[in-house]
């Protein structure tokens, strides 16, 4: 998701219309080709039926419709907000709604890559400050006064020489027939009375009471519920099955199979799927199906290597997926031995080779973790009904324009003819960027004649996912005699994609620098986990420099604020990805906040942490105690540079949960395999933390700047990883280079 | 036909006896506030109160449940003004919101049987509601907040 191209499209447009019985509606559109473009989707749609962005109504009822999928990180309050805050309303009478897919009304309606807030900060501010300055010069035309003479307030337009006033509604009707200027002046950030103040969550009273939000809780007339077959194991597939005693079964309408892709199908990168070729139950009920699964009599084999088609840019290719049905010892010996290969040449500075043969000392340590599932609370599912002409589709996902051109080919129904809702996501962590999972569930409905809902198990959920990968990286640093730091080496790899980012810190700050990466091909099917290989990179990285601090006889917080000093005066090499000035400030942010180096620095094991990832600056400190025996994280300061925080509380709600699903993942997370089959298949056997283990206080700061907002959602998570293992470090004298830090560490002298 | 008692309503199902009774709130009866999380009774994103007792119902066979009162999160309060619930709002507690219904309603038998609880009190109570999105110290705090809300008759925020 990082990939993403979040250059926003300054051709952006605003246009206005009436509603029906009187009213201004006002949406934008732009973003034509905004993150859209790589897979091949040209969106330069013309207007048709118009929805709304902004609707103002004659009786003042004002209407925000929200453009992203809400999964938790508070986009229908947030970005509402930025609206709110231009057109000058009360945000307390803002009615908010979650708009439909529309990607030429609505714009790129991505949930991911911590780009909500970066991607429609701009056009948010704009379409309000249009509404505004439509609202003001029909108010002046009515009352034949010049528009520089109106002020408006909360909602309220005044001419205050003549004393006239009224509201908004009052001349929405009117507003609408004039035509969206352009360009409007936007508020001086300093001004803001909405965006830059805590705003609750405008669906936390439906959430307390139950209402039915999730994709889950989605009902339509005739609804059957389906839920999926697949294969055992990564590497296996349908040989038959025999279906008779399962239909007998009350409530079952149908077992059939279905198959997602067409050989030589062009998959996109966001079109992954765990198995081509599986079997859906159909019946009445949920438990009517859970309880037919079990009846059926099924057959697997191996499936071989297989061959997918891929898009790319250079037009498609061909991938062979191998067939091994894979154990994680055999995972970790292959690791072992590509480590020890030649690997890809990623970004090389200065001469680090020979800084290395004459080097004093060498620091060389490797780092370990294994797949992490995402466990979303509410397991994989979607609505879809689908006929000879049309598609509805609803539920939970992260990115509808991405999966509606796969699903338009599949159905070889045009786009125009696909419905895509979307509920309130129960989590999402980069899973539900794969919509895999309305692909099967209209292949269903299409077979089974019928509106579905498909629902995953937990165990479903489990086995048949898109992970995190499994990731490892040897970094080695050469020290002179002084114990200067004279040369820096990461080599990375994984099954199967590797996590090096080869122009992030400390390259820019080391003259001899080499970064090298390599992979191996499974068919384990990855994606985006939160702070994609961010969430390795950090926590390997982190965790090297913090034992290189040790071994320089440096603390590790002045050990980094040095390198970034030279990152910002004399940087080494180009592309350096950070800006050093931004990333030391979290760093000098959260060592004031702590109190580092204090009196408290004897009371806890404490461990310090940074990272930029996805245009944002975190650092951390965790303090660790012990309780009942294990290392328990009580406390965690954390300092973060996003630029202007849009919505302060719910900020900080964000960054806790960050850190908690950091200390959780770090300590307790972990996906294995046997013969190709997950082993941790419910939360009985994968730990997820729970309330006993989260700190008392995440303390969380933000560094007051007036810099265009940048993500939240992942930038605080990777850092908590390296900042635990450095406590853990404190706390018990033994350094951690095995994720999750509660398994066996393999035995490496410490420096 | 199975008579069930739910938020003070009384309902015939035409269900197996065996069928969880989280299915029959679901897909029977309608009331999608009571969650599926795992099935086996590990995340408590399906907790009920049967007959005041936290239950999860994704293992609560609804043969278990006849001649008991069922309370789900939508029978929590006639006005969605449990102490919890307004404690819930006042923190803003959720991210996701998806297993916050189980959340209030192990919390709910927590301050039923302990006015006033520690920390260690609620770690051990809310030991059995997994939060994904790491909403656990808003949690906690919203737990004490309602406990002086309780103490106080319910009055104010």
């Amino acid at each position: 998701m990082e990939k993403t191209n979040t250059n926003f499209n300054r051709r952006a447009f605003l246009k206005a219309s009436a509603i029906a019985g009187g009213g201004l509606m006002l949406h934008f559109s732009a973003l034509a080709k905004f993150g859209l473009a790589e897979r091949g989707i040209d969106n330069a749609a013309e207007w048709h039926e118009l929805t709304g962005y902004i609707k103002i109504t004659p009786d003042n009822a004002i209407k925000i419709i929200c453009p992203n999928p809400e999964f938790g990180q508070n986009v229908m309050t947030s970005l509402p907000m930025m609206v709110a805050e231009e057109l000058d309303v009360d945000w307390k009478k803002v009615v908010v709604e979650m708009g439909p897919h529309d990607n030429t009304k609505l714009g790129p309606q991505f949930t991911g890559g911590s780009n909500s807030m970066r991607m429609y900060w701009k056009p948010l501010r704009q379409a309000g400050a249009a509404a505004r300055n439509m609202l003001m010069q029909a108010a002046a035309q009515s009352w034949a006064v010049p528009i520089e003479e109106i002020t408006t307030k909360a909602g309220e337009i005044y001419h205050e020489k003549s004393g006239k006033k009224g509201v908004y509604g009052d001349f929405a009707t009117k507003a609408s027939a004039i035509p969206v200027p352009k360009d409007v002046k936007v508020k001086d950030v300093k001004t803001f009375n909405v965006v830059r103040h805590s705003q609750k969550n405008v669906e936390g009273a439906k959430i307390v009471s139950g209402k039915p939000l999730f994709g889950l809780d989605y009902k339509h007339e005739g609804m059957l519920i389906a839920m999926p077959v697949h294969p055992p194991a990564f590497g296996m597939k349908l040989k038959s099955f025999d279906a008779s005693q399962a239909l007998k079964m009350p409530g079952i309408k149908d077992v059939f199979t279905i198959k997602l892709f067409e050989d030589g199908f062009e998959l996109g990168g966001f079109d992954t799927r765990t198995f081509n070729v599986i079997l859906a139950v159909v019946g009445k009920t949920t438990w009517e199906v859970m309880q037919a699964r079990r009846k059926l009599i099924v057959e697997w084999e191996p499936a071989g290597d297989t061959k997918d088609t891929m898009q790319g840019h250079g037009g498609k290719r061909e991938v062979i997926v191998p067939g091994e049905l894979e154990s994680t010892e055999k995972q970790m010996e292959k690791m072992r031995e590509y480590a020890a290969k030649p690997a890809q040449v990623l970004r090389k500075d200065g001469d680090p080779e020979t800084a290395f043969k004459n080097a004093a000392q060498v620091i060389e340590r490797t780092y370990n973790a294994p797949f992490l599932a995402h466990n979303c609370m509410e397991p994989m599912n979607f609505f879809a009904h689908v006929t000879d002409d049309k598609a509805l589709l609803v539920g939970p996902l992260q990115a509808p324009g991405w999966t509606e051109p796969t699903l338009s080919k599949v159905l070889k129904l045009s786009p125009d003819k696909i419905e895509i809702q979307m509920t309130r996501m129960g989590g999402g962590f980069g899973r539900r960027a794969y919509g895999h999972y309305l692909v099967e569930a209209a292949l269903i409905s299409k077979q089974a004649k019928a509106p579905v809902k498909l629902i995953y198990s937990r165990e479903d959920d489990a086995t048949y996912g898109i992970y995190r990968p499994m990731y490892t990286a040897t970094y080695r640093a050469a020290l002179d005699a002084n114990k200067n730091l004279i040369a820096f080496h990461v080599k990375g790899g994984g099954i199967p994609e590797n996590a090096v980012h080869q122009n992030r810190f400390p390259a820019g700050a080391i003259d001899n620098y080499l970064a090298e990466g390599w992979e191996i091909a499974s068919n384990i099917t990855i994606g985006a986990f939160r702070a994609p290989r961010s969430n390795f990179a950090a926590a390997a990285e982190q965790s090297f420099l913090d034992e290189l601090a040790e071994a320089m006889g440096k603390d590790p917080i002045d050990f980094r604020l040095e390198l970034l000093k030279r990152a910002k005066e004399n940087p080494v090499g180009k592309n350096n990805e950070y800006d050093a000035d931004r990333y030391a400030g979290v760093i000098k942010l959260v060592k004031e906040k702590s109190g580092w180096n204090g009196p408290e620095q004897k009371q806890f094991h404490r461990g310090v942490a940074a990272y930029f990832c996805h245009n944002s600056y975190a650092a951390h400190v965790v303090d660790m105690t012990t309780k009942d025996g294990q290392p328990y994280v009580e406390r965690v300061f954390s300092a973060i540079d996003c630029g202007i925080v849009i919505n302060p509380d719910a900020a900080t709600n964000m960054v806790q949960g960050a850190v908690v699903d950091g200390i959780g993942n770090s300590l307790y997370g972990g996906l294995t395999h046997k013969d190709g089959v997950v082993v941790q298949n419910n939360f009985h056997s994968y730990r997820i933390i729970r309330m006993h283990e989260a700190p008392k206080k995440v303390e969380v700061h933000f560094v007051q700047n007036d810099i265009d907002p940048t993500g939240l959602g992942e930038p605080p998570f990777p850092p908590v990883f390296g900042a635990v293992a450095n406590a853990l470090y404190k706390s018990t004298g033994k350094r951690y280079y095995q994720q999750p830090f509660s398994s066996p560490q393999p035995e490496i002298p410490n420096v | 036909m199975i008579t069930l008692n739910i938020n003070k309503k009384t309902y015939n199902i035409d269900a197996d006896p065996e069928t969880p009774l989280l299915w029959v709130l679901r897909d029977h009866v309608g009331l999608v506030g009571t969650k599926f999380g795992c099935g086996v009774a590990q995340c408590g994103a399906c907790v009920v109160h049967l007959d005041g007792e936290a239950v999860r119902s994704c293992v609560t066979r609804i043969n278990r449940a006849v001649g008991k009162k069922v309370v789900t999160i939508e029978g929590l309060s006639e006005k969605n003004d449990h102490p919890l619930q307004k404690a819930w709002l006042e923190l803003d507690v959720s991210q996701c919101g998806y297993c916050q219904a189980g959340q209030i309603m192990s919390a709910a038998v927590l301050l039923k049987e302990n006015k006033n609880p520690t920390d260690q009190d609620i770690n051990d109570a809310m030991a059995g509601n997994i939060c994904r999105c790491g909403t656990y110290l808003r949690i906690r705090d919203a737990i004490h907040l309602a406990s002086e809300l309780q103490k106080k008759g319910n009055a104010g925020l």
